[in-house]
């Protein structure tokens, strides 16, 4: 609690709180707009790292985290478009409600819900990260990588609609962190010195998210317009407090232990908490698909606090379970921290400093979202050759700021090209970063337990909680397959069809 | 034998719009509405949404016209109206003008400027009406 006060503190000087503010601008910015996220926007951000103490860089991108999932509803409510995909779902009661003169209390009902759902997530993570760390640290070098492994095959094959395209995926990233020089011996380096040490992550990552969504929206540039619906500001009655309220805390329920387990994500929470709050919905039952404030309500609480819940694993085990969150993991590595258990000890004052922000962030986000969301609506009207042209500049100012190389920005334009084609043949791209940043460190737990083990493979099992991780990993696995055999069990597919048709519904 | 008129979702082009009607019923002849877009921005205030096109086409119904709008996504706003002209042999293109400050003029390209230059028929440029003072 002390701690907690102290990082408060530090959060609101000066330096720490303007960092704070550009962060949460940019984030509801990007979350505006559709195709850019919190994720492409921290991985172009990533060479900031190099000038920027590593509080301050943390700060500015925990606050585009949490901005982002603000922004996005904005979009999905004012336009049917999902400026991210945590915000799919609000689009289906949100525009609804907005096409029937509701857009402010659409609105007000998601930035307020933000906020509630954030700061009861960000009390949840200050409450159980440290726990966490703590029961974390004593596990053995097995049990890492066994959790690690979970991570991998949970991010790969619970998320996306092909388990094969996922670890297509996955094979990619771990291919492209193998490249380097490990234990005296080169791989992957095709005898250039330059990839003696490994591609650097900073490359990878603006390659895939900035250049590979650019080329996918160049290909793609000419599209309709859409219609925005005007609105005012932002406002609800007592009856819609009435009515969101309690949708605000299931969300929540929802939204923060998904997010904070590996295969965690906003999507899933989203969805379910939209399927609840229909089926609970009483006699506002017969609003829903017109326009049911409930349905607004739920999932914009539940991405945030999935948002929140992600730190969890993040910071106290060293596990990323979105795209931002693994960059957000490749920036501290950038700076040589060590993100997981020991984080908490080495570096209290950066770790509660962050943590106070997050109050920080979502304090200044319902602030500045409240009285001015139809202004970020605006941000729409910017053609898309402007915005991508300025993408790509950072995108290859940052690839070359890594080393002053040319080789690079080759590199940049090689993955870059990656980066479309998977989008074009729709592989997911979370695990291929996932991949490229916990490959190498997947290694290192496997060596040091081998090592310490003197190449005995069965140590690998040898600790009750690697058994455990390991007993998960194939339930994930085999579960749906089980399922999927005894009849009339059906209700993971039905789960997933109903997603798909809600999918559908926003889509068309 | 038609009226073109180039149209986009605010004052002056409701104005084109009128006094192309205007024209093409003292004249008895078709009506085309073209409202172009890049289609590069999210959002463009100057595309008509389904409600604009419908109080369009109200309007154009009360005035007695027959019309047929065409709302094209192409790369050149420009071009693409020049090109409807030439492939209905428009006999007069309605356009609206707005007011320029100097600095904008040296910044952006007119389109205006560019359809008075290469249209191959006489074009009929209208003011907005000015918000009274």
């Amino acid at each position: 609690m002390e701690a907690l006060l102290e990082g408060l503190g530090m959060a609101l000087q000066p330096e720490n709180l303007v960092y704070a503010v550009v962060g949460v601008l940019l984030g509801t910015a990007v979350g505006v707009l559709p195709g850019i996220g919190p994720a492409m926007t921290v991985a172009l951000l990533l060479p900031v790292t190099y000038n920027v103490s590593p509080s301050a860089a943390l700060i500015m991108f925990a606050g585009i985290y949490y901005g982002g999932m603000y922004g996005g509803s904005t979009t999905s409510i004012l336009l049917n478009t999902p400026g991210e995909s945590s915000s799919v779902i609000t689009a289906l009661e949100g525009n609804k409600m907005a096409k029937t003169g509701r857009a402010a209390q659409a609105l007000a009902t998601a930035a307020i819900g933000s906020f509630v759902a954030g700061t009861i997530s960000t009390v949840l993570l200050v409450a159980l990260a440290p726990t966490v760390a703590e029961w974390v640290v004593v596990l053995g070098a097995p049990s890492y990588f066994a959790l690690m492994v979970l991570a991998l095959i949970a991010v790969t094959s619970v998320l996306g609609s092909s388990k094969l395209r996922g670890f297509i995926s996955l094979a990619l990233g771990l291919t492209i962190g193998l490249v380097g020089t490990a234990t005296g011996q080169a791989r992957l380096t095709f005898d250039n010195p330059l990839l003696a040490d490994g591609i650097d992550i900073v490359v990878v990552a603006v390659a895939i998210f900035a250049v590979g969504e650019a080329l996918w929206v160049a290909a793609h540039l000419r599209r309709r317009p859409l219609e925005v619906i005007p609105v005012g500001r932002p406002w609800m009655d007592r009856e819609d407090w009435r009515r969101s309220w309690k949708p605000w805390l299931r969300g929540t329920a929802f939204g923060f232990p998904f997010g904070a387990l590996p295969a965690g994500g906003a999507e899933m929470p989203t969805f379910l908490s939209y399927i609840t709050e229909r089926r609970l919905a009483g006699r506002h039952r017969a609003e829903f698909g017109k326009g049911a404030i409930e349905g607004v309500a739920g999932p914009e609480a539940a991405n945030n606090a999935s948002a929140a819940g992600t730190l969890v694993p993040l910071l106290a085990i060293g596990l990323p379970t979105t795209a931002t969150a693994a960059v957000i993991l490749a920036a501290m590595q950038g700076y040589g921290l060590q993100p997981g258990p020991q984080l908490f000890e080495a570096e209290p004052e950066l770790v509660w400093t962050l943590l106070g922000s997050l109050f920080v962030a979502n304090t200044l986000l319902l602030v500045i979202n409240l009285p001015m969301a139809p202004l970020w609506a605006r941000l729409l009207r910017i053609p898309r050759p402007y915005l991508y042209a300025g993408i790509l500049f950072f995108a290859v100012l940052g690839a070359y700021s890594v080393n002053f190389q040319w080789f690079d920005v080759a590199l940049l334009g090689l993955f870059g090209a990656l980066g479309f084609a998977m989008r074009r043949f729709g592989l997911p791209v979370l695990p291929l970063i996932v991949g490229v940043i916990l490959g190498p460190r997947l290694e290192e737990q496997l060596g040091q337990a081998l090592q310490l083990s003197q190449g005995d493979v069965s140590a690998l099992w040898g600790e009750p909680v690697a058994v455990v991780v390991y007993v998960v990993i194939a339930a994930l696995l085999l579960g749906p397959l089980v399922l999927r055999l005894i009849p009339g069990r059906q209700e993971p597919e039905q789960l997933e069809d109903e997603i798909g048709a809600l999918e559908d519904e926003v889509r068309s | 034998m038609t009226v073109v008129v180039g149209w986009t979702a605010d004052a002056r082009g409701r104005a084109a719009l009128v006094q192309g009607a205007h024209v093409a019923r003292l004249r008895g002849q078709e009506l085309v509405v073209v409202n172009a877009t890049t289609g590069t921005a999210v959002v463009d205030d100057r595309f008509a949404g389904a409600s604009a096109l419908e109080e369009v086409r109200r309007l154009l119904a009360s005035l007695g016209v027959d019309a047929e709008v065409r709302q094209p996504v192409v790369r050149d706003v420009t071009e693409a109206l020049l090109e409807v002209a030439d492939e209905v042999r428009a006999t007069v293109l309605v356009i609206g003008l707005r007011h320029r400050s100097p600095v904008g003029k040296l910044i952006m390209g007119s389109t205006a400027q560019r359809i008075l230059l290469d249209a191959r028929c006489p074009v009929l440029a209208v003011k907005a009406e000015e918000p009274a003072r």
